[in-house]
């Protein structure tokens, strides 16, 4: 099992940090995060307008710490920004926003807005006749709660949106669990699914590229609670 | 025979589809009506069901990838159901889109309170930026749709049952349908309530002006118009353009009477020139609002 953890990322996430604790949301989503720059998204900094780009949508906005240390190590935002980041005058917000930070797809905080948006924009690139980019989703099993997401799943499960990835990071933080696994609301709606070790490099690798192309797809990267 | 407002409506999205940057999102209302349309844009007529949630979540991301998207409903299930997404999925975004209620506040007055909609227009007022439509006619409806879909910023039009008898396809700033004369009080009509407000003051020296476009609420005009007394007479929430009326005159003495819809629910059905009566915006419940502003005709 490869596994890095946060080893590269830890001096930027401590000038993030400056002093404050994280919670297992920052952590759980790091390994994730790490996996999908490096080796499943073709997004560069570069290519951040390119309309043929994969998007990327964190909807669980809160996990953003993580997110900015990564996007400064690969170069999206200079890191000196992470050095006041929440400040008056940073870029930089407890929760992203679009406008403000380079290859940020969309800003998000209020849960239960990301799938949504990923699904317009996976109809968007249809809509277009662009079949190379494909939308990756990035959630949390607490947000699963949000009902709004239980509308893009059956939608988009019902339809065969095929060019959708959705991100469930479950660190079985839902107050009131998911009884039969978050994957099983998904695939009772047509999707394909595969839930896999959340720090195992390899695995969420060959689960975030294990999509059919031909209906929505959904990774559920389990996680330690106390992580 | 004339079409209604929402006949327009289908009419013009279909010729708008024609661009490929046009997008219909719906959430199952008038489906069938586009049925036609969606079998010849199969990837650009989008139904998702009944999920308005999700009916303006796609609506943001389809603007996200340069998509012009037309979202539609009834306006209680468009605007007050899913305003967080408005908020969120578009305004946040930095994205925009072109929404179109019908309903209007009780056209569907026999459905009851869940389909009556007289606060939409004060929530999307609550919002940075947006353009709010409000057609008094049906041939008002197609000129200020295509306008809108050509545009890149977010719109509301509001559709009715409710039409007047004139159309007046130019009048997004003040129109003035009937001149008293220099200091003559003026009564603002916006959309369907032009005809009953002509009425009211048939026998008064009343300015009437019409606007279909309440917001950007045209200022300018207002200034050059209004004496000391200014009559707003609004078919959705009442008082809901105070706030505009009362900045834009702010440096002179004025007063001001803002009728529209009551906040009460008022647990009753009937039709739609029930309600009219109930809340005052008949010819002669506006009569008797005008006559206790500026006293009694002499």
């Amino acid at each position: 099992m490869t596994t890095t953890t946060a080893t590269e990322l830890a001096p930027l996430l401590d000038r993030v940090r400056a002093g404050r604790e994280f919670g297992p949301n920052v952590y759980s989503t790091l390994d994730v995060l790490q996996v999908l720059y490096d080796r499943v998204l073709r997004i560069t900094p570069a290519t951040v307008d390119d309309p043929d780009r994969d998007r990327f949508l964190l909807s669980k906005g809160h996990a953003v710490a993580g997110y900015y240390a990564l996007l400064a190590a690969r170069g999206f935002v200079p890191v000196e920004w992470l050095d006041d980041q929440g400040g008056p005058a940073s870029r930089l917000g407890d929760h992203p926003d679009r406008t403000l930070v380079p290859g940020v797809e969309i800003g998000s905080g209020s849960l239960g807005h990301g799938l949504g948006l990923g699904v317009g924009t996976a109809l968007g690139l249809r809509a277009q006749g662009r079949t190379t980019p494909r939308v990756y989703v990035l959630l949390g099993d607490a947000e699963l709660d949000e009902g709004s997401n239980h509308e893009a799943v059956a939608y988009a499960g019902a339809t065969g949106l095929a060019n959708l990835t959705a991100i469930v990071v479950d660190n079985h933080s839902a107050t009131h669990g998911w009884p039969g696994g978050a994957a099983s609301r998904f695939t009772v709606n047509g999707w394909s699914a595969a839930t896999v070790d959340g720090r195992d490099h390899d695995a969420l690798h060959r689960a975030l590229t294990g999509h059919d192309h031909h209906r929505p797809h959904v990774v559920v990267a389990t996680v330690d609670s106390e992580e | 025979m004339t079409t209604t407002m929402r006949e327009e409506f289908v009419r013009t999205a279909e010729e708008v589809l024609a661009d490929p940057r046009s997008v219909l999102v719906l959430a199952d209302i008038s489906a069938a009506a586009f049925a036609p349309a969606a079998a010849h844009h199969p990837d650009r007529v989008v139904n998702v069901g009944i999920r308005e949630q999700l009916m303006i979540g796609v609506a943001g991301g389809l603007a996200l990838t340069g998509q012009r998207p037309i979202v539609h409903s009834y306006a209680p299930f468009l605007v007050e159901r899913a305003y967080e997404q408005i908020k969120l999925d578009l305004g946040h975004q930095g994205v925009g889109a072109v929404l179109v209620g019908i309903g209007a506040s009780y056209d569907r007055a026999a459905s009851g309170r869940t389909h009556l909609g007289p606060a939409d227009v004060a929530l999307i007022d609550t919002l940075d930026g947006w353009t709010v439509h409000v057609p008094g006619h049906p041939d008002e409806v197609r000129p200020l749709l295509r306008a809108a879909v050509c545009g890149s910023g977010s719109a509301y039009l509001r559709l009715s049952t409710r039409s007047n008898t004139t159309a007046y396809p130019e009048a997004g700033g003040l129109r003035v349908v009937r001149d008293a004369g220099p200091g003559a009080p003026l009564l603002v009509a916006v959309g369907p309530t032009l005809d009953a407000a002509l009425d009211a003051v048939a026998d008064r020296p009343v300015t009437v002006a019409y606007t279909h476009r309440p917001r950007p609420f045209d200022t300018a005009g207002l200034r050059a118009l209004a004496g000391a007394e200014v009559i707003l007479v609004e078919p959705y929430l009442a008082g809901t353009s105070t706030r505009v009326v009362s900045e834009a005159l702010a440096d002179r003495p004025h007063r001001l009477l803002a009728l529209g819809v009551g906040r009460a629910d008022l647990r009753r059905y009937g039709g739609p020139e029930d309600h009219d009566r109930w809340h005052g915006l008949d010819a002669a419940g506006l009569r008797r609002s005008v006559d206790a502003f500026l006293g009694s005709p002499t």
